[in-house]
């Protein structure tokens, strides 16, 4: 029996990292597409503003070369006014100057403002002329001549063709500029939701670290956000603390409760046994002698059971030398197997040691034993046989008390209260081989019961895996 | 043999002694840790049978201090707790042995038994019948200076004889004496091991005697 896998039954909403991930993921897309509108805008506008101020120098510099000559205007185009435009691209030009409307000199068909312009301050503006886009700057003069006053208009246009090229490569740039701010604060804001999530990381490490045993509260420095929340626990393992060992104690004094009056029972029947003389009365008192055995071991062995599934819930695995463990026992239980001329014949090769807990192994081992030396006829001998398989280290316990009759479900034998059928007249509660089996399952070992090699008797084995 | 026991639970206390003097052994009672302390202080004791949950105190703490003045007497612990939790740290703090209550006498008197020959036992246990040196605590017996192996079944029937020569033993109370209370054993089991014993004896000057409907008594030839 093992707790199961903790993420299994446990209910998650979503991860924190994820969610933390997934938001500074959004803010930093926000605020890569502001970046890249705002350098979009900004450098549209200069782009802009460029284009229009040497247009609006073109303008000035045809402006400048009007004349008045005897009542007459004169314009000579200067050739700079025009290539100044060329520099900038490739780009097609198209002017007009107009005198009251009148077109004096240009493409007449070359879009007029939609606003009059006034003197001194340009009109800029975008149209659409022969199926392109033009930029068009439009200064207005007014002439004094002889005949009225004249009006003169002068419009200077070119084609966007260069400008939006060189719009799309800004725009790339700053396309790119947003993706690579965009990318940096991505793996920045990662790095800080894994980074936050740090200190939780290391506290589950330090409490899933601990022994099965260990109840002490958690000493891990901890950010002050998780402080409640370890302060909790700390309480939460402070109270299961006491009350473990509240039912620790419990058990041990309804034991001692329980075992005290049944030992004074006992003894006062063996005096008054060693008293009587009259038949009918000695076998009463062997009747109650036998039923006190009965209820102790039964109260023991229900205690050791309750204490084996206890322990098996949190395995302690420590190494455990089954040598030294089946020795110790076999030393114990000498004096017991002595009584009936039992004799205990131990043999061990020397094995490696394997990971579990040895006072649950202790336990299992004992049961098996003392099963053995309670079953075996007097005289006889009874073996105990540790030795190493290529995965496990198995200890066997053989006695000649004539093995299980025929038909016995051997199987049924490991459950709980089921007695061998030739058991009755023997004292037992039927828990020793359960607790036994339920000791090696835990560790990922088998209890096997067979007939002995030599036919006479039977063997118990409890493996326990070497990893 | 002189024991101590530490006991706190009065009646318990006075059966255990009652049924230790049975056997001819001395016992001094001492209900609390403290009272046990000044017995062993000045009394020199065979052994010491030792109730781990006392009112005063646990009885580990004594076994501790016994074990701190060095005390040499054997201390067997009297448990009532369940044995997966306690043997291990009564064993670590020096006890010799450990027995569950409620426990059988025989079992009892086959730890003290192995306990003080682990200590050595002292060389005043011998009884000597006839040609007989016997020694219960070793199992040893020597037939006219000459060593006899014996089963532990036939040295507990020689040491029960011994304790108490001529007297006439009925072949019901040799049973309850012999076997365990869970072994369903005729009679006539005890004629077997007799017989054995007998055998065993053999020269030695001293004979067990069978008393027609009554039973049997070691005498001398």
């Amino acid at each position: 029996m093992t707790l199961p896998h903790p993420a299994s039954d446990l209910r998650t909403s979503g991860s924190l990292v994820r969610r933390l991930t997934f938001r500074l993921l959004l803010s930093a897309a926000f605020l890569a597409l502001v970046l890249f509108l705002v350098v979009l805008i900004f450098v549209r506008d200069i782009s802009q503003r460029t284009h229009d101020s040497i247009l609006f120098a073109s303008a000035t510099s045809i402006m400048d070369s009007l004349r008045v000559q005897a009542g007459e205007i004169t314009l000579d185009i200067p050739y700079a006014a025009l290539s100044m435009l060329g520099n900038v691209s490739d780009d097609r030009v198209f002017y007009s100057v107009r005198n009251n409307g009148r077109i004096l000199t240009g493409y007449e068909d070359l879009p007029a403002p939609a606003q009059r312009p006034v003197s001194g301050s340009p009109v800029y503006s975008t149209v659409g002329y022969r199926g392109t886009s033009l930029r068009v700057v439009t200064l207005a003069r007014r002439l004094s001549l002889d005949s009225g006053p004249a009006d003169i208009e002068i419009t200077v246009a070119q084609t966007r063709e260069g400008q939006t090229a060189e719009l799309a490569r800004l725009t790339r740039w700053a396309l790119m500029l947003g993706g690579g701010f965009f990318l940096v604060s991505a793996l920045i804001g990662i790095w800080a939701a894994q980074s936050s999530v740090q200190p939780l990381h290391a506290l589950t490490g330090v409490v899933s670290r601990r022994g099965p045993k260990d109840l002490r509260p958690v000493r891990h420095a901890v950010p002050s956000e998780m402080a409640p929340l370890v302060h909790s626990l700390n309480r939460f393992i402070e109270r299961l603390r006491v009350s473990l060992a509240r039912s620790e104690d419990f058990i041990a004094e309804a034991a001692h409760r329980v075992r005290t009056p049944l030992a004074t029972v006992r003894a006062q029947a063996e005096i008054t046994l060693r008293r009587v003389d009259k038949t009918e009365n000695r076998a009463s008192l062997r009747e109650m002698i036998r039923a006190i055995d009965e209820s102790s071991r039964a109260a023991g062995q229900l205690l050791d059971h309750a204490m084996v599934t206890f322990r098996t819930d949190s395995l302690e695995r420590k190494p455990v030398d089954l040598d030294v463990l089946a020795r110790d026992l076999v030393d114990r239980l000498r004096p017991v197997a002595d009584l009936k001329d039992i004799d205990l014949q131990f043999f061990c090769a020397g094995v490696s040691a394997i990971p579990g807990d040895a006072i649950l192994i202790q336990n299992a081992v004992r049961n098996i034993l003392d099963n053995a030396i309670k079953y075996a006829p007097s005289e006889t001998s009874v073996l105990i046989d540790v030795r190493q398989g290529p995965l496990d280290v198995i200890i066997s316990v053989t006695d000649e008390a004539g093995g299980f009759p025929p038909g016995q479900d051997t199987a049924a034998l490991t459950q709980r209260f089921v007695r061998g059928s030739n058991a009755a007249g023997t004292i037992g509660s039927g828990l020793g081989l359960t607790i036994a089996r339920e000791v090696a399952e835990a560790h990922g070992g088998r209890l096997i019961i067979e007939p002995s090699g030599a036919g006479a008797g039977a063997c118990v084995s409890l493996s326990f895996p070497l990893r | 043999m002189r024991f101590l026991l530490v006991e706190d639970n009065m009646s318990l206390a006075g059966a255990i002694s009652d049924r230790l003097q049975m056997d001819g052994h001395v016992v001094d009672h001492a209900p609390c840790a403290k009272d046990a302390e000044a017995f062993a202080d000045t009394t020199d004791y065979d052994l010491i049978l030792l109730d781990i949950m006392l009112p005063d105190g646990d009885g580990r703490s004594f076994l501790k201090a016994h074990r701190a003045r060095q005390g040499k007497t054997p201390v067997i612990v009297l448990t009532a707790r369940s044995e997966v939790s306690d043997r291990v740290g009564v064993l670590d703090l020096g006890a010799d042995d450990y027995i569950t209550k409620p426990f059988d006498f025989s079992e009892l008197e086959a730890r003290c038994r192995a306990v003080l020959r682990r200590h050595g036992g002292n060389s005043s246990n011998q009884q000597r019948f006839g040609d007989l040196v016997f020694d219960p605590l070793a199992g040893t017996l020597l037939v006219a200076g000459r060593p006899v192996r014996l089963r532990n079944k036939e040295l507990r029937l020689l040491e029960i004889f011994l304790n108490a020569p001529e007297r006439i033993f009925s072949k019901a109370k040799l049973v309850d004496r012999l076997f365990s209370y869970d072994e369903e054993v005729s009679e006539n089991a005890i004629e077997v091991y007799v017989a054995r014993l007998r055998k065993r004896l053999a020269g030695s000057g001293a004979a067990i005697v069978t008393v027609r409907g009554l039973g049997y008594r070691i005498s001398l030839e």
